[in-house]
C-alpha cells in the first residue's frame, strides 16, 4: 500500500470513530452525576470488610480474581522483555566506566534515597488505610532505588540490586498472591476470599487479606520495575551487539539484506575494529 | 464555578497528549510523555482519584520516559556505529 | 462542561492512533501508544466522578458523611496504569531487538518479509 493510500485509509477510519464518539458522548452518563449504583454498593462492601481505603477493597477483596489476572499480564510482560532483551551469542559485555557526578547531586540524591525507599514501603503497607496501596508503593520503592544511579554510578547500582534476587522476589511476589487465595479454599468457601479476622476499622492490621495481598503485589511489583529496568540498563549500558562495533553491511538503503540469519560475527571484524567501548569488556555471553 | 480546576486539568491533558504526539523525536517525546504524566496525575488529583494520581505520578513521570530514553540511547549508539562504519 | 471529559478522552485516543499510523519510528509509536492507553484513564474516571464528591478513602472523614466518587472505575485504572507500563516495556524491548537484528527502527523500511 502506498503511503498516500494509507493516509487516506486512515483518515476514513479517523473520521468514522470521530463521528461515532461525537454521537456516543451525548448518551454517557453525563459527568459529575449523581447516580453511581457499583460504586455505592462497593463503598457499603468496604465498609462492611473494614477496610478504610474503598479502592484497595475493590483491588484485592471484591474484585480480588481480577487483579490475579492484571497481574498476570504484569508478570508475563516482566518475562517477556527479560527473554526479549537477554544477552545473546552474538553480544558481549562492556565495562561501564566511572562517571563523575557533581557534588550536590551526589548529596541529595544519597539524602533522598532512604526517604524514598521507605515512603515507598510505607505507601504498601496503608494501602488499606490511606491512598496508596502495592501498585504504588511498589513502583516509588523500586524507582527510587535507581536514585542510586543518579548520585553514585552504574557500578553501584549494579552491587547493590542482585538481579537475580529480584527475579525470585517477583516470582515469589506471584507465588504470595497466588497461595494466599487458596485460603479461602482451605476453609471451605471460593478462592480468594476474605477469611482472616477483620480487625478494627482504620487500624494497619484491619481488612483480613487486604493488606498481605497489597504487600505481595508491592513485592511483585517493585520487583518487576527494577528487574525490567535492569535490562533497559543493560542493553543501554554494557552489552554491545557485534552489528554495534560495524562488522556487517549497513541496512540504512531500504535494501534490508543484513539480518538474524546472519552467522555471529560474520566477517570476523569484531575483534579488530577501534571504538571507545573496546577496553576493559567482560566476559562473552 | 467548582469545575474550573477539572476543565483546565483537561485541556492540560489534551494538549500535552497532543504535543506528545506530535513530537517526532523520540528523546524529546519522552520529555513530552513526562508532561503529560504530570498533566494526568493533576487530573485524577482534581477527579478525586489521588490512587491513581500516585500511580499515575511515579510511572507516568519516571518510569516510561526512563525506558523510552533508554531505548532511543541502546538504538542511537548502534546506528551511530553503523554510520561510522560507513564513512571508514 | 457535561460531555468535555469524554471529548478529551476521545480527543486523546484518536491523537494517539494517528501519531501511531504515521509514525516514522518505533519508539515514537510505542509513545503515542502510551498516549493512547491515557484516553482510557481519562474515560473511565470521568465516568465515575461525582459533583462534589470526596475520595473514597475513608482515612480522615466519617463513613456516610460526605458523597463519594465511584471506587469501581478507580480500581480499573489503578491496576490499568502499572499494567500498561509493563506493556509498554514489553514493546520497547520488541523495537530494541527490531534495531538489532533489522538495523532500523523505520517501520517502513520493515515491510519485506525474509527468512
Amino acid at each position: 500500500m502506498s503511503p498516500r493510500t494509507r493516509l487516506w485509509v486512515l483518515a476514513c477510519g479517523v473520521a468514522g470513530v470521530a463521528a461515532l464518539l461525537a454521537v456516543t458522548v451525548w448518551r454517557l452518563p453525563p459527568f459529575g452525576g449523581a447516580r453511581h449504583p457499583y460504586g455505592e454498593r462497593a463503598v457499603e462492601a468496604a465498609l462492611a470488610s473494614r477496610v478504610a481505603n474503598a479502592v484497595a477493597s475493590v483491588n484485592f477483596d471484591q474484585r480480588a480474581f481480577d487483579t490475579l489476572g492484571e497481574q498476570a499480564i504484569l508478570f508475563g510482560s516482566v518475562l517477556g522483555t527479560v527473554v526479549v532483551l537477554r544477552q545473546t551469542r552474538d553480544e558481549r559485555r562492556v565495562e561501564p566506566e566511572p562517571a563523575g557526578v557533581a557534588g550536590p547531586v551526589r548529596r541529595y540524591a544519597l539524602i533522598a534515597l532512604p526517604v524514598v525507599l521507605l515512603t515507598g514501603v510505607y505507601v504498601v503497607a496503608h494501602g488499606q488505610l490511606s491512598p496508596g496501596g502495592g501498585f504504588q508503593g511498589g513502583v516509588v520503592a523500586a524507582t527510587g532505588l535507581h536514585l542510586l544511579y543518579v548520585a553514585v554510578d552504574y557500578r553501584a547500582l549494579k552491587r547493590v540490586r542482585s538481579v537475580h534476587l529480584f527475579t525470585l522476589a517477583d516470582a515469589a511476589g506471584e507465588a504470595g498472591y497466588l497461595l494466599l487465595g487458596t485460603g479461602g479454599l482451605l476453609a471451605g468457601t471460593a478462592y480468594l476470599t476474605d477469611v482472616l479476622p477483620l480487625g478494627t476499622f482504620g487500624t494497619l492490621a484491619s481488612g483480613g487479606t487486604v493488606p498481605l495481598l497489597n504487600a505481595a503485589i508491592g513485592v511483585e511489583v517493585a520487583a518487576a520495575v527494577v528487574v525490567l529496568l535492569a535490562r533497559f540498563l543493560d542493553q543501554a549500558i554494557e552489552i554491545v551487539t557485534s552489528g554495534e562495533e560495524g562488522d556487517r553491511a549497513p541496512g540504512t538503503d531500504g535494501a534490508p539484506g543484513t539480518g538474524g540469519a546472519r552467522p555471529a560475527g560474520g566477517t570476523g571484524r569484531a575483534d579488530g575494529a577501534d571504538g571507545p567501548h573496546r577496553t576493559g569488556r567482560g566476559g562473552a555471553g | 464555578m467548582d469545575e474550573l480546576p477539572v476543565a483546565l486539568a483537561l485541556l492540560l491533558v489534551a494538549c500535552a497528549g497532543t504535543a506528545a504526539v506530535a513530537t517526532r523525536d523520540p528523546v524529546r517525546q519522552s520529555l513530552v510523555l513526562g508532561v503529560l504524566g504530570l498533566a494526568l496525575a493533576l487530573l485524577f488529583t482534581v477527579l478525586q482519584a489521588p490512587d491513581v494520581a500516585l500511580s499515575q505520578l511515579a510511572v507516568g513521570t519516571a518510569l516510561t520516559p526512563l525506558m523510552v530514553l533508554l531505548s532511543v540511547r541502546k538504538v542511537r549508539r548502534k546506528a551511530r556505529s553503523e554510520r561510522r562504519e560507513e564513512h571508514e | 462542561m457535561s460531555v468535555l471529559p469524554y471529548l478529551v478522552a476521545g480527543w486523546l485516543f484518536l491523537a494517539g492512533c494517528v501519531g501511531m499510523a504515521t509514525s516514522r519510528n518505533l519508539i515514537h509509536a510505542v509513545g503515542s501508544l502510551a498516549v493512547c492507553q491515557s484516553s482510557t484513564y481519562v474515560l473511565l474516571l470521568a465516568v465515575g466522578y461525582r459533583r462534589g464528591g470526596t475520595a473514597p478513602v475513608h482515612s480522615d472523614i466519617r463513613p456516610g458523611s460526605r458523597p463519594l466518587v465511584d471506587p469501581v472505575v478507580q480500581a480499573l485504572t489503578l491496576t490499568d496504569v502499572v499494567v500498561g507500563a509493563t506493556v509498554t516495556a514489553l514493546l520497547l524491548a520488541l523495537v530494541v531487538q527490531v534495531a538489532k537484528r533489522h538495523g532500523t527502527v523505520d517501520p517502513d523500511e520493515l515491510r519485506e518479509l525474509r527468512g
